[in-house]
């Protein structure tokens, strides 16, 4: 598709110098750019349009399982999602409450409008940090080192570290039916040239595509045939410093409404499958799985009598509602009959149609584990770039690579997070290691020590090295260690404490249908039987001297509860870290060795693991080849290779 | 990588055990390996026969014109063979000279003779086996006896991978199902993964597991043989009953090596049971008039033997040593041998049986190799009655790796099952059931986390 744009400047000048600079202000770059910032970089941050700082093209929501403790993460690791959501969420549910707590995920909808205008004053407030609208054309590299950005107003920027986060607008292309047209998310202006100027400098790049369903004015809705989803009544909140008497009543959140598909609206569909742009071979870009069409649901689960459609309110000052479930690019005039078909949508009036975006992504197995490229030094690229799709995901990334940039311009060593420290680097392990065929999603069944990545303790987890990095105010940090420490000695006292075998301890036993007690039982351990919680647990024993926070107490009974899984779990990652610590020289060649099988070399070569248990996670890298990878580094054939 | 010239040659090697069996078969790999079948043989044209097809004829030296044998020829072609290359299967009856005549005709027509393991070897690397089944050759390549050869073939044939990957994929259902759960929880078309039924699933699952690994324990012993010692007070006949036992056509003796002569082990296949025969030196020694190896002797050759054979003397009544003897023996695996029934008896059977406590009391003048059968149908009785070729579809384990990874996968599952009782909640007790699958994984080589990724998307319709 060829350019509209008439004329490009010829005469380039030269702007100011910074330490970083992050091109994008989407859910990845805020990130990118305010760690640089508050780590003390003069940072600059570029994005196409400002009117768009951390907008949500998509669901007017953030969190849900995995992305709630992504969003955590970033929280303890001094990141501002957490605290942006928790001043203009407009709906807050913990989700599988009923389920154990590494699986507890907490979810808020966001008024959309807000939360962009709260990020980008949070920006604009940002003491080193300078925002600025305007499109990056190109890259100033020299000997493999980027050194810089140039926009399409001639501007030369000279930075010490890069960050590219440009999501979709990556040479977007939004597909409507038969209408297709260069755009980014929601009809911003593309960034045409920066992907192919990276593909120039020897980067593989990805075509992937994504979709976003029509949205509908909520004037036209009628809620009666639908199902109400309220918020929870019980506090929540994404950061830790967000306090519960902050927290919105019931009343004052909104609702959202469930409603599905049915067999018409499928005919509809199947009836104009000739004119889906996902079956005609339009689109090239390869869509997530997860996240599919509802043409695609059509097709692949033909026996499906109904799909659930949720429809989420985009804000508080608005009347345009989200219909989550029903992602299309199937023409306008078959989305508005689609729509009409829906229980509650009959008189819908639809405001925006859905639509599928294509754009360029790098193919994230070019990367390092600190987001880093390996191509071009001091360049570090973040969220849907890399191949990923959410806005947690992207947050995640983005923190990642500015607190790398920010530390590269500093004279600082890596930072990176390991599988069994943080989702983020479950994450990112997943995509420099496996790369990722399809926009990539966090899910809880992607992290093998899930149970130690809960939501409930991410800030247990990371908030000192967050500290470290300069990213936690010693204030903050202080306020932390008193809530470790009330944790440590509450699970000390209850394992002091023995719990005589009194009748009144017995009836409650007995009550649960368990045998009375004969001896007395240490609280602890009175603690990990089922039906025992906390406050169950103080009808027996005395109360702490000092009164403990809640989420003090939910540490307690957890770590208490659970124990015996959490020890095992921490076994498996011991385990790991001994075959993480088998290093594997970045000059080794692969040529040399006997005996790997085809495949497996290929994929070392071009993915060079850091580590043995790096390389176990290559798909298509098979234990027998592992065998022979490491027999071959203990023999120190690689030491005579290096010399 | 370098292809050296080596790797394109066509193969071939007499892949039977050598011995009386009576067929033999040579096989022939490679691309020229139907050229090669064509020079030899005169019957049907190979190059128009169907793939998979057997057909009669025979083997002539195209030197002489000579018919060596009467055979049964098979055609394979690539790429759906073992090594998937084209592959001839000679199956001849002439015994062992014939066999090796073949093989001669073979190599002299244009075929190179095989290296130890090199079609596995070629399977591997043309992708045509995974790792457990290459592991299953090994042990073929070890393997000592028929029955052996049969349990090893079996699970070349895939039967344990596939057994193995049937257990895997019914676990994947219900981990993919408690990760729907999870990951969509308010996904409404997936039923919920309750204790109950995840209790099932564990259950049935282990249950399956202790079946197979109840096959353990004859598989390890038609790989490494059965360690039997015979014992006995001196001059009772012991040595008789070894030379019986060790037909000459049936013995395989195998010098150990790094070990002195007089710990030699001698391997003799009864019935399809290989009876690794432990000390028979210190047997064979008795001939010595100062015989030492009294009843101290003797216990070490109990305590490391898997069965005990018993000898005693018919013709004399029971000393306090015979006694001494029944006594050490009692916890073992055991058959008492009663010698020299040709004499007068001076024993009481009913006072054997009764301090024996067994019915595995069998009467035998070795010398006139009377009761000999009656002891090899006994032994074979002993170690194959429970069972082992009707459950589990002759799948029986016998590599030690294998046997390890399945008892890991038995005690995660029991795991799954304590962590319910617990009252767990199901996500929790998950992490039990998947590390159930990856042991069961590392036995046929692929433990991915994709896996499961794939499983949940392909089986479910994912929205939110």
């Amino acid at each position: 598709m060829k350019s509209l744009r008439v004329s490009d400047v010829k005469q380039k000048y030269r702007g100011e110098d910074y330490d970083v600079i992050v091109v994008g202000a989407g859910h990845a770059g805020c990130e990118s750019a305010l760690a640089a910032a508050r780590m003390g970089n003069k940072t600059l941050l570029i994005t196409i349009n400002l009117d768009m700082v951390a907008f949500m093209p998509c669901n007017p929501s953030v969190g849900g399982p995995a992305k709630g403790t992504v969003v955590r993460e970033v929280d303890a690791l001094g990141g501002e999602m957490g605290h942006n959501i928790d001043k203009t969420y407009i709906q807050m549910r913990m989700l599988n409450t009923g389920k154990g707590p590494a699986v507890q995920a907490l979810r808020a909808q966001a008024d959309k409008h807000a939360y962009h205008a709260e990020m980008k004053h949070t920006i604009e407030k940002e003491p080193n940090l300078t925002l600025r609208q305007g499109i990056v054309d190109d890259l100033i590299v020299e000997d493999g080192i980027c050194k810089g950005v140039i926009t399409n107003t001639g501007a030369r920027y000279q930075a010490k570290a890069v960050v590219v986060s440009t999501g979709t607008a990556a040479r977007g292309k939004i597909i409507i039916g038969e209408l297709m047209y260069a755009s980014g998310p929601n009809n911003s202006q593309p960034a045409e040239k920066l992907t192919p100027n990276l593909e120039k400098l020897g980067f593989d790049l990805e075509r992937f595509k994504t979709g976003t369903p029509p949205r509908v004015d909520g004037t036209t809705i009628d809620y009666a045939k639908t199902e109400e989803q309220p918020g929870d009544e019980k506090p929540h909140h994404f950061s830790f410093e967000t306090p519960d008497k902050d927290y919105l009543a019931v009343k004052d959140q909104l609702s959202c409404w469930l409603t599905y598909t049915n067999e018409t609206t499928h005919k509809i569909i199947r009836e104009n499958l000739d004119r889906a742009p996902m079956f005609t071979g339009v689109i090239e870009g390869v869509g997530p799985r997860y996240c599919p069409s509802i043409e695609d649901k059509i097709v692949r689960f033909a026996d499906k009598k109904r799909h659930q459609l949720f429809l989420e309110p985009e804000g508080k000052n608005t009347e345009e509602w989200y219909v989550d479930g029903l992602s299309t690019s199937m023409p306008e005039e078959v989305q508005q009959k689609m729509l009409h078909t829906v229980a509650g949508l009959e008189h819908a009036q639809m405001m925006r149609p859905g639509y599928a975006i294509e754009y360029d992504v790098v193919a994230p197995y070019q990367l390092k584990p600190t987001l880093e490229t390996k191509i071009v030094k001091n360049l570090f690229t973040a969220g849907q770039t890399n191949g990923t799709s959410g806005y947690e995901e992207a947050a995640g990334q983005g923190i990642i690579a500015g607190i790398n940039a920010g530390r590269r311009a500093l004279g600082k060593g890596p930072f990176v997070l390991k599988r069994n420290e943080a989702y983020i680097g479950v994450m990112i392990d997943d995509l420099v290691t496996k790369g990722t065929k399809e926009p990539y999603r966090l899910l809880t069944s992607r992290a093998e020590y899930r149970l130690l990545l809960r939501t409930d303790n991410a800030d247990m987890r990371l908030t000192e090295k967050g500290h470290d990095i300069g990213l936690i105010s010693d204030k903050r940090y202080a306020k932390f260690l008193i809530k470790k420490q009330a944790i440590e000695d509450e699970i000390d006292r209850l394992n002091k404490i023995r719990i005589k075998p009194s009748d009144e301890v017995n009836t409650f036993v007995q009550e649960h249908g368990d045998k009375p007690l004969q001896d007395g039982v240490i609280a602890a351990v009175f603690l990990r039987r089922p039906y025992v919680n906390y406050e169950t647990l103080l009808r027996f024993i005395p109360k702490s001297d000092t009164s403990l926070d809640r989420r003090v107490i939910e540490q307690v009974e957890i770590q208490t509860k659970y124990a015996g899984y959490i020890a095992k779990a921490e076994s498996s990652v011991e385990k790991m870290k001994r075959m993480e610590a088998k290093k594997i020289p970045e000059r080794i060649d692969y040529e040399a060795i006997d005996g790997i099988a085809t495949e497996a070399r290929q994929k070392l070569q071009k993915i060079h693991p850091e580590t043995i248990a790096q390389a176990t996670r290559i798909s298509g890298v098979n234990p027998a080849d592992i065998a022979i990878l490491s027999v071959y580094i203990q023999e120190g054939k690689i030491t005579k290779l290096a010399q | 990588m370098v292809l050296t010239t080596t790797e394109f040659d066509t193969i071939a090697a007499i892949s039977t055990p050598p011995g009386e069996g009576g067929i033999s078969i040579v096989r022939i790999s490679g691309e020229e390996a139907v050229d090669v079948a064509k020079k030899i043989y005169r019957g049907k044209n190979l190059d128009k026969v169907a793939s998979n097809t057997i057909n009669y004829g025979h083997i002539v030296d195209p030197s002489t014109d000579e018919e060596i044998d009467e055979v049964m020829l098979s055609v394979m072609r690539a790429p759906h063979t073992y090594t998937k290359e084209d592959i001839i299967e000679i199956n001849c009856h002439g015994g062992i000279v014939a066999t090796n005549r073949i093989l001669q005709l073979v190599l002299s027509n244009g075929a190179r003779m095989a290296e130890p393991g090199e079609f596995t070897k070629r399977a591997f690397l043309n992708g045509r086996i995974d790792l457990s089944q290459s592991e299953a050759v090994m042990d073929l390549i070890e393997a000592k006896t028929d029955r052996s050869m049969q349990a090893a073939i079996s699970q070349l044939d895939g039967n344990l991978s596939h057994l193995i990957k049937h257990l895997r994929k019914d676990i994947l259902d219900v981990l993919a199902q408690v990760e729907v759960n999870i990951d969509y929880p308010e996904y409404d078309d997936v039923e919920t993964m309750t204790s109950n039924l995840l209790r099932e699933k564990a259950n049935d699952v282990h249950s399956r597991i202790v079946q197979l690994l109840a096959t353990a324990k004859q598989g390890k012993i038609l790989r490494d043989g059965l360690a039997t010692s015979i014992i006995g007070r001196p001059n009772v006949g012991k040595s008789s009953l070894l030379n019986n036992l060790l037909h000459e056509d049936k013995a395989i003796v195998t010098d150990v090596p790094g070990t002195t002569r007089d710990v030699l082990e001698e391997y003799v296949n009864v019935r399809g049971v290989p009876l690794k025969l432990v000390d028979t030196a210190g047997i064979r020694d008795t001939t010595d008039k100062v015989e030492k190896i009294g009843v101290d002797r003797s216990r070490k050759a109990i305590n490391s033997a898997d069965l005990v054979l018993l000898v005693l003397n018919a013709s004399e009544p029971l000393t306090d040593e015979d006694k001494e003897l029944l006594a050490a023996t009692k916890a073992k695996q055991r058959i008492i041998v009663l010698n020299k029934t040709d004499l007068p008896n001076k024993v009481d059977l009913g006072e054997i049986k009764r301090l024996a406590k067994s019915k595995n009391v069998i009467s035998t003048s070795a010398i006139k190799a009377n009761g000999l059968t009656h002891l090899e149908s006994l032994i074979a009785e002993m170690f194959f009655n429970e069972g082992i070729e009707s459950s589990q579809n002759d799948v029986m384990v016998t590599n030690a790796r294998h046997i390890g990874l399945l008892n890991q996968a038995k005690s995660a599952l029991e795991d799954v099952l304590k962590g319910l009782d617990e009252g767990m909640p199901v996500d929790l007790v998950q992490i039990d059931m998947t590390r159930c699958w990856d042991f069961l994984g590392e036995i046929t080589g692929d433990s991915y986390q994709d896996e499961l990724i794939d499983q949940l998307f392909s089986q479910f319709c994912l929205g939110k």
